[in-house]
C-alpha cells in the first residue's frame, strides 16, 4: 500500500503528496483514523481527495494510504432488504457498532460474509459459458430469486460447478479460461460505480410501468425501462409521488436513494416498507427493495456518490434479468454535492455556480436506465427505469439542474404548488406535463386495456385544455356568458380533475387503481358528459343535470373495490337512464 | 506544550492568516490575544502545511500583524454541559451572562456533533396540542419534528413562538420538557420579550438560553445555533427530556454565513449565499428528531423572517427543502388584525398524517382538516374573482363560500394569545364553520362522521358570538 503526505485540508478536500501511482477516482484512506476519500483531481505528484467523511481535526502531516481500488459496490445475495449510505456502508450494523450517531471511519462489510446461502446450479460441468452467463440461483428473500452471473471479462468451461452452502466468498464454481487458466468464481463480485454495466443491445421499451396512480398511468405513462423527473418546490409532493411509486409501481426491484432529503422520510420508509404488501405478488414490499440513504446532513461528498452506488446495484439487478425501478431523491441535492466539491476545487463555474460538466453528469447518468438485451448466451431481456426528483429552488423550472434534466427525460411530472396549496394530490399540471411515450405504448394499452383507451384519453385531455381556455373567458366576464355545452365541459373537466386525477394516497382503496379500474372510472365521467351533450341539444338546463343523483356514484367511483368493477356497468347504465329522463 | 505564534500575515473581515504554522488541524479552535490583553476565539477554516486561515468569531477589530499572538488550541470547540445548565443564559459562545456561576461539566461535548444515522432514527407521531386552531387542526406539530416559522419583518413570530412554547403538551402524559432558545442577531427588546415572557410564566426554571445579540459579533452566530443544538442533544437523549428548539433569527445566521464566504472569496452560490447553504442549514435542522429506544426528542421552530415577505428567496427555499413543513405568516392578516397571522393554504406539516386520527386526536380529524382547507381556498378564490367582476356576478353558492371564508378567519384562525384551545374545541369550531356551506359541498367528509359530528343547525350569529366571547 502506497503512503502520501497531506499538505492541505479545506473542508471535505484535502490535498496530499507523495502517493505514487495515484490513479484518478482511486480511493484512499485519509489520515490513521481511515476516512474514505477517492482521488478527483491529479497533477505530478499532488494528488485532490474528496473524503466522503467530516474532516475536522485531520491536519497537513498526516498520512493518506492508497487502496488502488475505484470506488467500488460489493454484488451479490444479501442486498435486498438492506439500507445503506451512500458508499454502500450498512447503516444497520454501524449502528450496532457505533451508536445512534455516526462517527467516523466506520466500517463494516457491505454484504454479510459469514451467512450461508443455498445454491442451486443450473449449469453443469462442461457447459461452455460467457460473461453474464447464469451459472446458478440463490433465493435472496421470499420473492427475489438471486441469479449467480459469470463476471464480466471471464468465459471458458466449468470445471467444476458445486451445490449446497456457501457464504459469498466461498468458491461455487471453477472455469477453465482460454488461456487455460483456472478461474474461481465466487457469489461476491465488485464492481466500480461509475462506470456502466455492460449489456448486449439496448433496444426501445414498449411495455408502460403500472404505478396504479391515475393521473400517471392513464395520462402521462413512463415505460419499462424509461425515464421520468418530477420537478416541484417544496411541499408539493415530490417524495409523497416517489415512495407511491415504489410502493405500487409493477417492477420486481426496487431501488431507493434518499439522497440528501429529510432522515424522517428514510424512517417513514424503513417503517412502512415492511408492513406494506405488494398488490403483485402478495407479499412484503420489502422483500424487493434495497434503500440508499443518505441524508442531508451525512457527508456531501457521499452524497455525490450514493446515485451512482443505486444505479449500479440496479444494474446489477438488470442484468439477471428483472425490470428494475430506480427511484432518486433528490437528484438536485446530488447536483449541488456537485457543485460545493467543485467549489471547493475552485473550478471555474458555469450557470449559477453549477460546474460546467453539470449537464454531462446528469445526462450519462439517466442514459444508464433502458430495456436491455443483457450480455449472456440465452438472451435474456431487461428493463432498469430511472425516475428523479428535481427541487429547483423557488420553484423556478428554468434553474440549471430542471433544465439539464428535461433535456435528457422522456417524462415529466410537473408539480404545481397552487395545486398542493388546493389540497389536488398528486399535485401533476395536467396542462404542462407530458410523456414521450405516449405513441410507443398506444399499442400496448389498446391490446391490453381496452381498444377506446387512447381515444378516451386524448378526449378527456382534450376536455381539459378547452377547461383552461374557458377559464380565461370566466376570469373576464363571467359564467353567464358561456353557452350551456361550454358550461357542462366546465362541469366535466371538474369531474375529472376532482373524481379521476383527484387521488388520496392515504386512503387504503385510492392509493393502487389498476389501469383496467382507471379505464372504467373515465370511461363514466366522458360517458355522463357525451350523453349530457345529447340531451343539452333539447333544450335541457344544465343545473339539472347536475342535481342527478348518479354524480354521486360517479364522485364515490375511486372508492368501488377491485373485485368489484362489475359495478361500474350498473353506474354506466344508471347514467343514461337518469340524463335521458331529464327530457321528459 | 501550545505553540504561540506571532506570525499574522493578513487581516480581512471575519478572517486572519497564520504563516510558519506547524501541526495545526482543521476546525481547530483557535485563541487570539491582541496586544491589549484581550481574549478572542477563532476555528482553522482551512489548513495547508505552513499556513492556516482562521475566522475570529469576535470579530478582527484591533488584531493586528505584529503584536498579536495566535495559539491553537488542538480541540474542536466543546460546550461543557451538566443538569445545571437549566435556567441560565449564556452569551452567544457559551459563556454564562446571568452573573451565576460557570458551569461545571458532567462532560464536554463537540458543537458539531455527528449525524444520527437514519437507521436509529424513530418516527414523530405523537400529536404536540399547541392550543392554536390554525395548528393543531390544519399543520399538526409532532413530537420530533422541525417546523419552521417563515415570518416578515413586523410580523408578531416572537409572541406566536412564546405561545407555542408556553402551551405545548401532549396529550394525556406528564413528562420532562425543556426549552432551549437561541437568538441570533436579534434587538435586545426581542430577547427581553423572550426572557420576560419565560420568567413571568416559570418557563425559565426549564428553559436554557443562548442570546447573541445584534450589536454582538456575527461571526458568533455560526456558532450559537450548533451550542443550542448540542445541549438539546444532551438534555434529549441523554437525560431524557422533551425538547423544544428555538431558533430565531435564521436569516441573520445565514448572512453570518455569507460573510464568512465572501471573505473567503468563495464562489458565490444565489444571491450571494455560499454553495454550501443547504448542507449548512441541513446540519442544523436534521439535529431535530427521535431516536429508537429512547424517551426524549428535539422538536425544532426555527423562525425566520423573509426578506420582502419573498418564500423564494434562498434562506426560506432552502429551509423548506430540509424541514418537514412550514408555519407561514400573512401581512394581510396581521393588518386585519388577526392574530395569529398563521396564512394556512401554503403552510403545511409534513408529518401531520401520522400524528392525527383516532386515538391520537379524533377521528373525523383528516377529513375536517382537508375539508377546511378545500372550502377556505375555494372561498379566497371567489373572493379575488368577485374583486374583479363584482359581487353580484357571484352564484348563490359562490357567495356561500366568501361567507365561510370570512367567518373562518375570524373565528377560527383568530385568537387571543393568551387563548389555549383543546384540539376538540378546534374541530368543534371547524364543524360550526362548515354548517355555512350546502351539506352536499362536503366532499371531504365521510357520511358517517357528518352524521355524527355535523351540527343539526347553521351558524347562527348568536351562535358566532358565542364563540368569540
Amino acid at each position: 500500500m502506497e503512503t502520501g503526505k497531506i499538505i492541505k485540508v479545506a473542508g471535505p478536500v484535502v490535498e496530499a503528496e507523495g502517493l505514487r501511482g495515484a490513479k484518478m477516482y482511486d480511493v484512499v484512506k485519509v489520515s490513521n483514523q481511515k476516512l474514505i476519500g477517492e482521488i478527483i483531481e491529479l497533477a505530478k505528484d499532488l494528488v485532490t481527495i474528496q473524503v466522503y467523511e467530516e474532516t475536522s481535526g485531520i491536519g497537513p502531516g498526516e498520512p493518506v494510504f492508497s487502496t488502488g481500488m475505484p470506488l467500488s459496490v460489493e454484488l451479490g445475495p444479501g442486498l435486498i432488504k438492506s439500507i445503506y449510505d451512500g458508499i454502500q456502508r450498512p447503516l444497520d450494523l454501524i449502528r450496532l457498532s457505533k451508536g445512534d450517531f455516526i462517527s467516523r471511519g466506520a466500517e463494516e462489510d457491505a454484504i454479510n460474509r459469514k451467512k450461508k446461502w443455498d445454491f442451486e446450479p443450473v449449469l453443469k460441468k462442461g457447459d461452455k459459458v460467457i460473461s453474464g452467463d447464469i451459472i446458478g440461483t440463490v433465493q435472496e428473500s421470499s420473492i427475489i430469486q438471486h441469479k449467480i452471473m459469470i463476471p464480466y471479462g471471464i468465459q471458458g468451461e466449468i470445471e467444476e460447478i458445486y451445490k449446497g452452502k456457501f457464504t459469498v466468498t466461498e468458491t461455487i464454481t471453477k472455469i477453465r479460461d482460454r488461456q487455460g487458466l483456472l478461474q474461481e468464481i465466487k457469489m461476491l463480485q465488485k464492481w466500480p460505480v461509475r462506470k456502466l454495466r455492460p449489456y448486449k443491445e439496448k433496444l426501445p421499451p414498449f411495455e408502460p410501468l403500472i404505478t396504479g396512480q391515475r393521473v400517471i398511468d392513464t395520462f402521462f405513462p413512463i415505460a419499462k425501462g424509461g425515464t421520468a423527473c418530477i420537478p416541484g418546490p417544496f411541499g408539493s409532493g415530490k417524495t409523497v409521488i416517489q415512495h407511491q411509486l415504489s410502493k405500487w409501481c409493477n417492477a420486481e426491484i426496487i431501488i431507493f436513494i434518499g439522497c440528501g432529503e429529510r432522515g424522517n422520510e428514510m424512517t417513514d420508509v424503513l417503517l412502512e416498507f415492511p408492513e406494506l404488501i405488494d398488490p403483485h405478488t402478495g407479499k412484503r414490499l420489502m422483500e424487493r427493495t434495497i434503500l440508499i440513504a443518505n441524508t442531508s446532513n451525512m457527508p456531501v461528498a457521499a452524497r455525490e456518490a450514493s446515485v451512482y452506488t443505486g444505479i449500479t446495484i440496479a444494474e446489477y439487478y438488470r442484468d439477471m434479468g428483472y425490470n428494475v425501478a430506480l427511484m432518486a431523491d433528490s437528484t438536485s441535492r446530488w447536483a449541488e454535492a456537485m457543485r460545493e466539491i467543485s467549489g471547493r476545487l475552485e473550478e471555474m463555474p458555469g450557470e449559477e455556480g453549477y460546474p460546467a460538466y453539470l449537464g454531462t453528469r446528469i445526462s450519462s447518468f439517466y442514459e444508464r436506465s433502458g430495456r436491455v438485451k443483457c450480455l449472456s448466451n440465452d438472451d435474456r431481456e431487461a428493463t432498469l427505469s430511472v425516475i428523479g426528483a428535481v427541487s429547483p429552488p423557488g420553484g423556478d423550472l428554468s434553474e440549471p439542474v430542471t433544465q439539464n434534466t428535461l433535456r435528457t427525460v422522456q417524462v415529466f411530472w410537473s408539480l404545481q404548488d397552487k395545486l398542493a396549496y388546493e389540497r389536488h394530490f398528486p399535485a401533476i399540471d395536467w396542462l404542462t406535463s407530458y410523456s414521450l411515450y405516449l405513441s410507443q405504448l398506444s399499442e400496448f394499452y389498446e391490446k391490453e386495456i381496452n381498444k377506446d383507451f387512447i381515444e378516451l384519453r386524448n378526449k378527456s385531455m382534450g376536455i381539459l385544455q378547452q377547461e383552461a381556455e374557458l377559464e380565461e373567458i370566466v376570469r373576464l366576464v363571467g359564467v353567464d356568458a358561456l353557452s350551456t355545452h361550454e358550461r357542462l365541459i366546465l362541469e366535466t373537466a371538474r369531474s375529472i380533475r376532482e373524481d379521476f386525477l383527484h387521488q388520496d394516497a392515504f386512503d387504503e382503496i385510492d392509493t393502487y387503481t389498476s389501469v383496467k379500474k382507471q379505464f372504467l372510472m373515465l370511461k363514466l365521467i366522458i360517458l355522463f358528459h357525451e350523453t349530457a351533450e345529447k340531451v343539452i341539444v333539447q333544450g335541457v338546463n344544465i343545473e339539472k343535470i347536475n342535481s342527478l343523483p348518479v354524480k354521486s356514484n360517479i364522485i364515490r367511483a375511486k372508492y368501488i373495490k377491485e373485485n368489484n368493477l362489475k359495478k361500474f356497468s350498473e353506474i354506466e347504465k344508471e347514467i343514461i337512464c337518469q340524463i335521458n329522463s331529464t327530457t321528459t | 506544550m501550545i505553540k504561540e505564534y506571532l506570525t499574522i500575515s493578513y487581516v480581512a473581515g471575519p478572517l486572519i492568516i497564520v504563516e510558519k504554522t506547524t501541526d495545526v488541524k482543521y476546525q481547530e479552535l483557535v485563541e487570539i490575544e491582541l496586544s491589549s490583553g484581550e481574549i478572542r476565539r477563532g476555528q482553522v477554516l482551512e489548513v495547508t502545511e505552513d499556513k492556516a486561515i482562521v475566522q475570529v468569531f469576535e470579530g478582527t477589530t484591533g488584531i493586528d500583524v505584529s503584536d498579536s499572538k495566535v495559539r491553537f488550541l488542538g480541540k474542536v470547540i466543546e460546550l461543557p454541559v451538566s443538569l445545571d445548565i437549566l435556567g441560565r443564559i449564556f452569551d452567544g459562545s457559551g459563556r454564562p451572562i446571568d452573573n451565576g456561576p460557570q458551569i461545571i461539566a458532567e462532560k464536554k461535548l463537540d458543537i458539531n456533533g455527528n449525524p444520527l444515522n437514519p437507521y436509529a432514527r424513530d418516527y414523530p407521531n405523537d400529536f404536540i396540542q399547541t392550543g392554536i386552531s390554525s395548528i393543531d387542526v390544519l399543520n399538526t406539530l409532532v413530537r420530533g419534528q422541525k417546523l419552521p416559522i417563515f415570518s416578515g419583518a413586523g410580523l408578531p413570530h416572537a409572541r406566536l413562538a412564546s405561545q407555542i412554547a408556553r402551551q405545548s403538551k401532549v396529550l394525556g402524559k406528564e413528562e420532562k420538557f425543556a426549552v432551549v432558545f437561541a437568538a441570533m442577531g436579534i434587538t435586545f427588546e426581542e430577547a427581553s420579550f423572550f426572557i420576560n415572557d419565560f420568567r413571568r410564566t416559570g418557563a425559565i426554571e426549564k428553559c436554557v438560553m443562548f442570546i447573541n445579540l445584534a450589536n454582538n459579533p456575527a461571526v458568533e452566530r455560526i456558532i450559537t445555533p450548533r451550542m443550542a443544538l448540542t445541549c438539546a442533544e444532551y438534555l434529549a437523549f441523554e437525560k431524557n427530556m422533551h425538547v423544544l428548539v428555538i431558533l430565531t433569527d435564521m436569516t441573520n445566521y445565514c448572512e453570518a454565513l455569507r460573510e464568512v464566504s465572501a471573505a473567503r472569496k468563495e464562489v458565490p452560490g444565489r444571491r450571494g449565499y455560499p454553495g454550501y447553504l443547504y448542507t449548512d442549514l441541513a446540519t442544523l435542522y436534521e439535529r431535530a428528531g427521535r431516536i429508537k429506544d429512547k424517551k426524549g426528542s428535539i422538536t425544532l421552530i426555527p423562525i425566520l423572517t423573509m426578506p420582502e415577505d419573498d418564500k423564494t428567496h434562498p434562506i426560506p427555499d432552502l429551509t423548506g427543502y430540509i424541514t418537514e413543513g412550514q408555519i407561514i405568516l400573512s401581512r394581510e392578516l396581521h393588518h386585519k388584525g388577526i392574530y395569529p397571522p398563521i396564512n394556512v393554504l401554503p403552510s403545511l406539516s409534513r408529518l401531520k398524517d401520522k400524528g392525527i386520527g383516532l386515538n391520537k386526536t379524533r377521528e373525523d380529524h383528516a377529513n375536517v382538516m382537508n375539508q377546511l382547507f378545500a372550502s377556505y381556498a375555494r372561498g379566497k378564490e371567489v373572493k379575488e374573482l368577485a374583486v374583479i367582476l363584482g359581487e353580484a356576478a357571484l352564484t348563490k353558492i359562490d357567495k356561500k363560500y366568501v361567507k365561510f371564508a370570512d367567518k373562518f378567519e375570524e373565528l377560527f384562525i383568530k385568537q387571543s394569545e393568551d387563548e389555549n384551545r383543546s384540539i376538540e374545541e378546534s374541530l368543534n369550531i371547524g364543524w360550526q364553520l362548515l354548517t355555512i356551506l350546502p351539506i352536499e359541498e362536503l366532499k371531504r367528509i365521510k357520511d358517517e362522521f357528518i352524521k355524527k359530528y355535523l351540527p343539526k343547525d347553521t351558524l347562527k350569529d348568536e351562535k358566532i358570538n358565542a364563540i368569540t366571547r
